[in-house]
């Protein structure tokens, strides 16, 4: 018997919305969008088991269902949390929700070195974003930061555990795409920390998207560092055939050089396709790739700066524009600007200052 | 004389053997159970009203009737023996000198349960209590009560005895279960509960040592009789580990209707203050519950005098009250310092975070440092308003209760004993080799009418 999609009745912000029974509140809130969507930095919708640990999507719950409508006694992390017939939820309606929302920012800000502008995840990190978002301008904190060793994994991914959040969301794609995961976490509390058991290398063919999963600048790609900022970068999308990936990327160009290789990836941030190591790391050259076209980038976003996507070109003639004259020149400057009358002694025109107006001067005093 | 269900014979010479455990009555509460319907001891067990002695409190019974009893799926039953609470150790107690008391307790417990592979998963630094309890495991199946088909009533049943690696965050009950499982002992994201999803996914329920131990009593005297003893929801009778600055530091089965007054200073349980000091504070349920200063202590804020039960020590919420908690009873005298207290126990929290949620990870840390830098005399006023900015940042926000617990205690010693940490921030050179004293933590509070 075919049964139909059962579907609840969810109110966030004051905002009512049908979704499917089994929806987290955090998914419920990406259908309805916008503002009313409240940050992850753990979650991962691609990775089973994510989520609940870095307490920012945190939402107030206040009332639980249509059959008890209680308001649920604490504040609830919304990516883990299942929907209720009937339920109300207030994220940015709720002045506690943003103050412990605030606290969270601070919190994971506190041993974060903040060195931004020598990071490569800069200009496309979410922590940083969330800090624009909830941060203070100064920190509380008048401690020592916690600081690690960098590690190499690998030939290509470098790991500087100082920039991690511990989201847990590497080991959960190692664990979840690549047969035997050789990182994790090791020791507890304010010192965990991500590590292969003694400075192993992580060779798996697709253990490069740890890099793109990473929120922070945790994880980076060994073949990009320091070779530039990302919003220098031109993102376009494009393919290839590749035998063990669906080998659709997105290139970081600057003029025709690749410079990066990442997988595409979907307005919430997250990976659409994960893509294997050769294409991320190898295919560095432009005739190795079909060019779609841009990559679109949303407009809040550091990196649409400059950034075209849909560049409009006029359907008439320049001709029909100007109404049959054909102009030589846009804008005759020549006949408005003295400086290009041959019969006038350029020195005579208020110009820059040269060495000649110095020199005069000086013999004059 | 207070009733004594569970240490009453705790002093018979060889009772950790089986047969003078026998011959003392022991396993007639197998035996009674293994007659009757599972649905029914459960039915006993909260009708007894037996509260969780773990810490939270919750009612047992309750907690048994929510496992899930899907078809064709096994369930599991698991001892929380993993009591790393400071200030605690009742069970250790309890494990160590009646072994067989909890095995019967679990037995009992598995059959109403229906489980047939139960463990106690105990703190890996009761190393030697491992081989008390796995030699009672022993001669239980060797005389029929534990392993195949026991009493012939066709009910199996094997104990496994697992050690934790001294971690305190696997007493949480995911935690430990991850831990059982071989993993990372982090605490899971609920829901779901364990008594749906549990160990190996299955339905599993996860309680303390002495709650499993106090079904013993409730099988030999039925459920109606074990809730008379005690009062209001508080029924049967706890243990409470007593330590700090009393003249006689131990364990006491007590029957929940005394009162704190009573409990410290009757020669029957704490004997009073060592070196006829004065009571300064106190905190009566384990480390994480709040610290109560001597007045609030003794009386509730309503004036009346304050019992050792569940209800009575919680009166006035965190403002004026604490909680039971696990039992716990750390006793501070004039002499002890609230704020390197406080730092001790954050010290401790900051030690034992998993590290999976941001708040407590880096909120412990934090808290340790601020504390820190008052107790050495360095601190400022505005970080004792900052300390209680980040735990009341922390409270709430976690996954687990450890996030909790590392505040609460911050928390209280700021509510009550602010003018101490202020004493400290103002004293910088004092406060080292002078302590804050008494005060008027001593002088009963004033009850406005």
């Amino acid at each position: 018997m075919a049964e139909a999609v059962k579907t609840v009745k969810v109110t966030i912000d004051n905002i009512t919305v049908d979704v499917p029974v089994g929806t987290t509140i955090l998914q419920a809130a990406r259908m309805i969008g916008g503002d009313v969507v409240p940050p992850a930095m753990c979650y991962y919708s691609k990775l089973q088991g994510s989520g609940g640990k870095c307490r920012t999507c945190l939402v107030e719950v206040s009332k639980g269902s249509e059959a008890d409508p209680r308001p649920m006694p604490k504040l609830v992390a919304s990516c883990r949390t299942g929907v209720m017939d009937g339920m109300e939820v207030k994220n940015m309606t709720s002045p506690k929700v943003e103050d412990a929302r605030n606290g969270v920012v601070e919190f994971l800000l506190l041993n974060h070195p903040l060195d931004c502008p020598v990071c490569d995840q800069a200009g496309e990190c979410h922590l940083q974003d969330l800090g624009y978002q909830h941060g203070k301008q100064g920190t509380r904190y008048e401690f020592k930061r916690r600081t690690f060793e960098k590690h190499d994994l690998g030939p290509y991914i470098q790991l500087h555990m100082t920039r991690c959040i511990l989201c847990y969301r590497c080991v959960f794609t190692a664990d979840q795409l690549t047969d035997k995961r050789s990182h994790g976490i090791l020791s507890r509390g304010d010192h965990a920390e991500i590590a292969t058991y003694i400075e192993k290398s992580l060779d798996n063919n697709f253990i490069g998207n740890v890099i793109d999963v990473c929120p922070v600048g945790a994880l980076t790609d060994k073949t990009f560092r320091f070779k530039n900022r990302v919003w220098f970068t031109k993102p376009v999308n494009a393919h290839r055939e590749c035998k063990c990936c669906s080998g659709k990327v997105t290139l970081w160009q600057r003029g025709e050089e690749v410079l990066r290789v990442t997988a595409r990836k979907d307005q919430w941030g997250e990976v659409e396709e994960w893509i294997c190591n050769e294409c991320r790391f190898e295919k560095k050259k432009t005739t190795d790739w079909t060019i779609e076209g841009p990559t679109h980038v949303s407009r809040h976003s550091v990196i649409s700066q400059g950034h075209y996507e849909n560049t409009i070109k006029p359907k008439e003639t320049f001709t029909a524009v100007h109404g049959g004259r054909n102009p030589q020149l846009l804008m005759d400057i020549h006949s408005v600007s003295e400086v290009n009358d041959p019969s006038i002694d350029l020195s005579q025109i208020n110009g820059p200052a040269t060495s000649d107006v110095y020199n005069h001067s000086t013999k004059q005093a | 004389m207070a009733t004594k269900l569970l240490l009453a014979k705790a002093h018979v010479e060889g009772i950790r053997h089986f047969e003078v455990y026998r011959r003392e009555g022991g396993y007639a509460a197998v035996e009674k159970a293994l007659k009757m319907e599972p649905a029914a001891i459960v039915e006993e067990v909260k009708k007894s009203g037996l509260r969780g002695r773990g810490g939270a409190g919750f009612p047992a019974g309750m907690k048994w009737s929510f496992l899930a009893k899907p078809e064709g799926v096994p369930r599991y039953l698991v001892c929380n023996a993993d009591e790393s609470e400071p200030g605690t150790f009742k069970d250790r107690y309890l494990m160590e000198f009646l072994p067989h008391l909890l095995i019967e307790g679990l037995v009992v417990s598995s059959f109403a349960l229906g489980s047939n592979r139960t463990y106690i998963y105990i703190r890996g630094e009761y190393a030697w209590i491992v081989g008390i309890l796995e030699q009672a495991i022993a001669e239980a199946k060797q005389n029929g009560f534990l392993g195949k088909n026991i009493l012939g009533s066709g009910f199996d049943c094997e104990i496994y005895v697992q050690r934790g690696a001294g971690a305190y965050i696997c007493g949480e009950e995911t935690a430990l279960i991850e831990s059982l499982e071989g993993k990372r002992g982090n605490p899971r994201i609920k829901p779901p509960f364990p008594a749906i999803k549990g160990l190996w996914d299955c339905p599993t329920v996860v309680n303390n040592v002495e709650t499993l131990a106090a079904v013993v009593p409730i099988m030999n005297m039925g459920g109606e009789e074990y809730a008379k003893i005690g009062v209001g929801r508080s029924t049967g009778t706890k243990l409470i580990s007593a330590c700090g600055n009393i003249n006689k530091p131990g364990v006491y089965e007590i029957d929940m209707t005394i009162s704190v007054e009573e409990f410290i200073y009757s020669d029957e349980y704490c004997g009073g203050i060592a070196n006829g000091k004065k009571l300064k504070a106190c905190i009566p349920g384990g480390s994480s519950v709040p610290i109560l200063p001597a007045n609030l202590l003794l009386t509730t804020a309503k004036g009346e005098p304050r019992l050792m039960n569940y209800e009575s020590l919680a009166d006035g919420g965190f403002a004026t009250g604490s909680m039971l908690g696990s039992g716990g009873f750390i006793v501070l005298d004039e002499d002890q310092c609230i704020v390197k207290n406080t730092l001790t126990l954050a010290r401790f929290y900051r030690h034992e975070s998993c590290g999976q949620c941001s708040p407590c990870r880096e909120g412990t840390g934090w808290m340790e440092k601020i504390l820190g830098k008052i107790e050495s005399g360095k601190g400022a006023i505005s970080d004792i308003d900052l300390l209680w900015d980040i735990q009341r940042k922390i409270e709430g926000n976690t996954i687990c209760p450890l996030g909790d617990a590392a505040a609460w205690p911050v928390a209280a010693a700021i509510r009550h004993f602010r003018d101490e940490f202020e004493w400290h921030v103002n004293n910088p050179e004092l406060c080292q080799t002078q302590n804050f004293g008494l005060a008027h933590y001593a002088d009963p509070i004033h009850v406005p009418a």
